[in-house]
């Protein structure tokens, strides 16, 4: 019953943070369901806590810092999911070979290259496509980079990983990508 | 001394991957292009890499400016499970 505990205003969180919050997460997982999940336990999280609450951050902030903690344990998940995850590769991975293009992945050359296309709507829904085809942690680094333009720095931090660990992720979402837009949009 | 600027294919199109966000540095970027003396593919791969570039940049450009909101039904929901875990 001390005064100066700081009080939250749990009353308000919804109408003051909900849309913030789920924003957040939206952008990093790119799944509304999931999104929402991760906001409904950010606020649980955030009850149970409440009395941990010391009023060195405001409410946001600190709400926002439960959720960057959901999205790491999920990002954990996902990374541990082997096997289903791991990627047809574009390069021998030993032997001497080793590094070098496995010969049915050779880059094709492509039909219809035109400049003009790049505006084109279907060419972005056979993208997304294609994105969404990518293993969920490839295509949750590569969004991040590429589509939401993070700083590398940032994904590192957020999803706690090392930039080299970042990079390869990239090298394999986007040698993936090619392949599956080479398929179904260049060469189709 | 030249052995260690000798990279695989996989190593050149991770540097020409890292290269699309102008994060590769300069020792990378040599190696890239002494690679592409003696490989082709990587050098075609690194062409076709632009040009995907080009569409990411504006497949970007339209998704950044979308705000995801939740729909007052969600609003409704999420409060009426806050309220149950507090009661």
């Amino acid at each position: 019953m001390a005064q100066e505990q700081v009080v939250l205003n749990t009353d308000k969180w919804i109408d003051n943070y909900a849309d913030y919050m789920y924003n957040y997460a939206v952008v990093r997982v790119n799944n509304s369901d999931l999104a929402k999940d991760l906001v409904q336990d950010t606020f649980f999280a955030g009850l149970k806590s409440a009395k941990n609450f010391q009023g060195k951050s405001t409410e946001r902030t600190w709400l926002v810092s439960i959720l960057k903690r959901k999205i790491i344990d999920y990002y954990r998940k996902i990374n541990s999911k082997k096997g289903q995850a791991e990627v047809r590769m574009n390069f021998y991975d030993d032997g001497e070979n080793e590094g070098n293009w496995i010969e049915e992945r050779v880059p094709q050359s492509w039909d219809n290259q035109s400049e003009k296309s790049i505006e084109n709507q279907e060419l972005r829904s056979q993208l997304e496509s294609c994105i969404d085809a990518l293993p969920e942690k490839y295509g949750m680094v590569f969004r991040m980079k590429t589509i939401q333009e993070f700083e590398t720095e940032e994904i590192c931090k957020e999803l706690d990983i090392t930039a080299s660990n970042l990079w390869v992720i990239i090298h394999r979402a986007r040698t993936q990508l090619r392949k599956c837009m080479e398929d179904n949009w260049f060469n189709s | 001394m030249f052995k260690s600027l000798k990279i695989t294919c996989d190593q050149a199109t991770t540097i020409c991957d890292k290269n699309q966000y102008g994060e590769a540095t300069l020792l990378e970027k040599l190696k890239l292009n002494i690679h592409f003396i003696r490989c082709k593919i990587c050098f075609k791969y690194t062409k076709q890499n632009m040009t995907l570039t080009k569409i990411y940049k504006g497949h970007a450009n339209s998704c950044k400016d979308l705000k995801h909101c939740l729909s007052d039904e969600d609003k409704v929901a999420l409060k009426q499970e806050l309220d149950k875990i507090k009661a």
